[in-house]
């Protein structure tokens, strides 16, 4: 396909999807000039409101970096949520261990390591039954996600709840010595972001620029005839879900750590499916992942401030992100059409 | 080539609808069932203040002298749930409406089914970017959240409903707690379904077990037990009050127990009362539709003053929350700085229990409960008022451990902090 014709369909898709939501604000009289305005800008007008919006993209952004990796390798990990999930409680299941005294950095990267590994697990088992059992990983990681919020809701309400009471709210609050240190007065964490560009740019080099890599998009193209060719592509593919699970992991212990300071029973809340909207949205491409990420935690987060300045629901912002995706898979759909003739 | 792009495409496609369709399933999974009158105007449901329209009441006061006081409010459901946010919502609206020169500013459906990945914290930081001088959070999974936002901003007045930070002593000094002693409305709900239940036998539909909703369960039963043993004359050993906990505040599918079923397994055992503790109307308006298929069963729902509406003919009356007097009070006292941190645990105005300006807690009787029984619940009332308190001993724990001795009066924490269901009451009193 032409690289520069295909370059104009997220410029379409943004144009229709606009139009499309103004549609939809015009019939509920709202003013589109002002919501939009305040969905592309709200989140960027205060350092706290910033600090938040970097706190939505940071996780995001390792699920989508994640799942550039298992989509090159021609896997749909629907299981992100899941992996996510295991990946919180495995942290807490660490962070419990802390006792007055003990090194806080050392219970910080056990958390992270721990909370990856679980990750990883989880997506192996989604692997392993593709390969060797021929179970769609659709299906098994959609399965998954929902024995992982259960395990989840179990420890919220069961071993791990508060004092006499359980609450939606989540375990008793961790320790604040061990809240990962915030910048100023915000609520965005140092690490959080650092480690997101850190597991993007290892993604970036590893597809881009090893024989790894090249496995892995060369399984993803056609398992079979790169397994011909001499490719290990079976285990390139486990390795990528691996991969994949493993940032999803580390993104759920980092919501942990970072976020909520304690297990809530809906940790991944929706965050790995904006992973595989973003993912899809740019066809996996690890270029345009980063930019992709703000667009969607700015709009996300912006979107609260909908309802106090301008009366509108804030699912507005949901409505123009799914929009956004439709209208740029059909854009796509048109344009690859049309370079075919 | 061309074959295997459409595949692609074709794959892509499909997991796109997946996706959104689990995205929709995640995000509609946990919502409260809602009422009729909710899904039909959803964009309208987060309507904010029409700050414009009030604003040039005055344009020639000087701007310095007579600010205006901005209340801002954190709901965890949406706004015309028909119960606990309502309830809350309407009041604030109302005390907007009578003090002069305020404006209410608020955010509704705060909730991780909702609103994913936001939180409460952010949420009062546009609060306070409003104006917001007071800041008021009504849902229990607030805790934690309100008290990070009162530590940010201490220039801001704090109340978290239902809290107990002041008691345990974690609040900030601009955070205080405000909660209405709903043990008095439950247990006239109590003594209204033992005097109508035919043979006494009543099923408590709960929420999820904690220290709030056993005290309440419990208020239940003792004010049935009083009425049915002091009132209608009958032998306490035959009456059956039976708790179902759904596991939470509303029906979640596939987590929660489905409260419509719990509703009508229990009408089916044989018992003809239901008592609703959930935030949801499904108890009246099954009941309703019970009633109407000719069988004489009744329910008395929850929190909210017109939640009888959903269920007229079967409805005994509802115990419902008024925040006007305690938020009339609190905006006073916050503007003039005379505001002190405290909890407060408000009890229902006896003199009359539905006078929305002094009483936080009421209950509106129900088209069901016949003239004779309302009459000897309006004596039971009096009875209340009159000082009968029935946290008198002896009471016992549901294992039989004493809980108050002979004669002994249980103090505020003893209630509050209610560790079991009581003797006689058959369901959980923790969760496994």
């Amino acid at each position: 396909m032409n690289t520069i014709r295909l370059a104009r369909a997220p410029l379409y898709a943004i144009i229709v999807s606009i139009l499309l939501t103004t549609v939809v604000l015009t019939t509920t009289n709202a003013d589109p000039v002002a919501a939009f305005t305040v969905l592309f800008s709200g989140a960027l007008t205060t350092p706290s409101r910033l600090a938040d919006m970097i706190m939505l993209a940071s996780p995001l952004l390792l699920c989508a970096a994640g799942l550039s990796i298992s989509f090159a390798a021609g896997q749909y990990n629907l299981g992100i949520e899941g992996q996510m999930t295991v990946g919180g409680v495995a942290a807490m299941a660490v962070l419990r261990l802390y006792t007055e005294g003990d090194s806080v950095v050392l219970l910080w990267l056990g958390a992270m390591c721990v909370g990856t590994v679980a990750g990883a697990c989880w997506a192996g088992i989604v692997a392993i039954l593709k390969q060797y059992a021929r179970v769609s990983e659709i299906f098994v990681g959609l399965g998954l996600n929902f024995v992982a919020l259960g395990i989840s809701l179990y420890m919220v309400f069961g071993p791990w709840k508060r004092p006499g009471v359980a609450s939606m709210s989540g375990t008793e609050p961790l320790a604040d010595s061990l809240w990962l240190p915030v910048l100023g007065n915000t609520r965005a964490t140092v690490v959080t972001p650092l480690i997101a560009i850190g597991v993007l740019a290892l993604v970036w080099w590893f597809l881009r620029a090893t024989q790894w890599g090249l496995e892995v998009r060369a399984s993803g193209l056609s398992q079979a005839a790169s397994q011909r060719l001499g490719v290990p592509a079976i285990r390139r593919t486990i390795q990528a879900m691996l991969v994949c699970g493993g940032a999803a992991g580390i993104a759920g212990a980092l919501q942990v750590l970072g976020v909520y300071h304690a297990l809530v029973p809906n940790l991944a809340s929706g965050i790995g499916f904006m992973g595989l909207l973003v993912a899809l949205l740019i066809n996996a491409d690890i270029r345009f992942v980063a930019p992709l990420v703000v667009l969607f935690a700015v709009l996300t987060s912006g979107s609260i401030q909908l309802p106090l300045s301008l009366s509108i629901d804030s699912s507005v912002s949901g409505v123009f992100q799914g929009f956004l995706v439709l209208a740029m898979i059909v854009a796509r759909a048109l344009l690859a059409r049309k370079e075919r003739g | 080539m061309k074959q295997q792009m459409d595949n692609g495409l074709k794959t892509r496609v499909l997991i796109l609808v997946v996706a959104l369709l689990s995205l929709f399933i995640s995000a509609c999974g946990a919502q409260p069932s809602a009422p009729a009158d909710e899904t039909t105007a959803p964009v309208e449901s987060t309507v904010a203040p029409e700050a414009p329209a009030e604003a040039p009441a005055e344009p020639t006061s000087a701007p310095a002298a007579d600010e205006k006081f901005v209340f801002g409010m954190v709901l965890v459901g949406p706004i015309n749930d028909g119960g606990w946010s309502q309830a809350h919502f309407d009041a604030a609206k109302y005390v907007e409406a009578n003090t002069p020169n305020s404006e209410f500013v608020y955010v509704d459906k705060v909730n991780p089914a909702d609103r994913p990945n936001i939180k409460v914290e952010q949420v009062v930081d546009e609060l306070v970017a409003k104006g917001a001088k007071l800041v008021i959070t009504n849902s229990d999974d607030f805790k934690d959240g309100t008290r990070e936002a009162a530590k940010a901003h201490p220039e801001v007045t704090f109340i978290h409903i239902s809290g107990d930070d002041v008691l345990t002593g974690k609040a900030p000094a601009n955070l205080g707690n405000e909660m209405g002693r709903m043990e008095y409305g439950k247990m006239i709900a109590g003594c209204a379904a033992a005097l109508q239940s035919a043979d006494g036998k009543i099923a408590f539909v709960g929420p999820l077990i904690n220290d709030e909703t056993r005290r309440l369960a419990d208020s239940a039963y003792l004010g049935a037990k009083y009425c049915w043993t002091k009132v209608r004359g009958a032998d306490a050993a035959a009456l059956k009050f039976n708790v179902t906990w759904i596991g939470f505040w509303f029906n979640i599918p596939g987590v929660t127990l489905d409260p419509t079923k719990v509703v009508n397994d229990a009408f089916t055992e044989g018992y003809d009362v239901i008592i609703s503790g959930i935030d949801t109307p499904e108890a009246i308006v099954e009941a309703g539709k019970a009633k109407a298929a000719g069988k004489n069963v009744y329910a008395v729902p929850y929190d909210f003053k017109d939640a009888c509406a959903k269920g007229e003919a079967a409805c005994l009356g509802v115990p419902y929350f008024n925040w006007v007097p305690n938020y009339t009070k609190l905006i006073a006292d916050v503007k003039g700085g005379t505001w002190k941190q405290d909890w407060i645990w408000s009890s229902p105005d006896w003199s009359d229990m539905n006078n929305i300006e002094t009483s936080t807690i009421g209950f509106a009787k129900g088209a069901a409960l016949t003239p004779e029984n309302a009459t000897k619940l309006d004596g039971f009332i009096a009875e209340l008022a009159g000082g009968l308190n029935l946290w008198t001993g002896p009471i016992n724990l549901q294992d039989g451990t004493v809980y108050l001795a002979d004669g002994v009066v249980a103090d505020d924490k003893q209630v509050w902090y209610m560790p079991q269901l009581l003797e006689g009451m058959e369901g959980q009193s923790a969760s496994k």
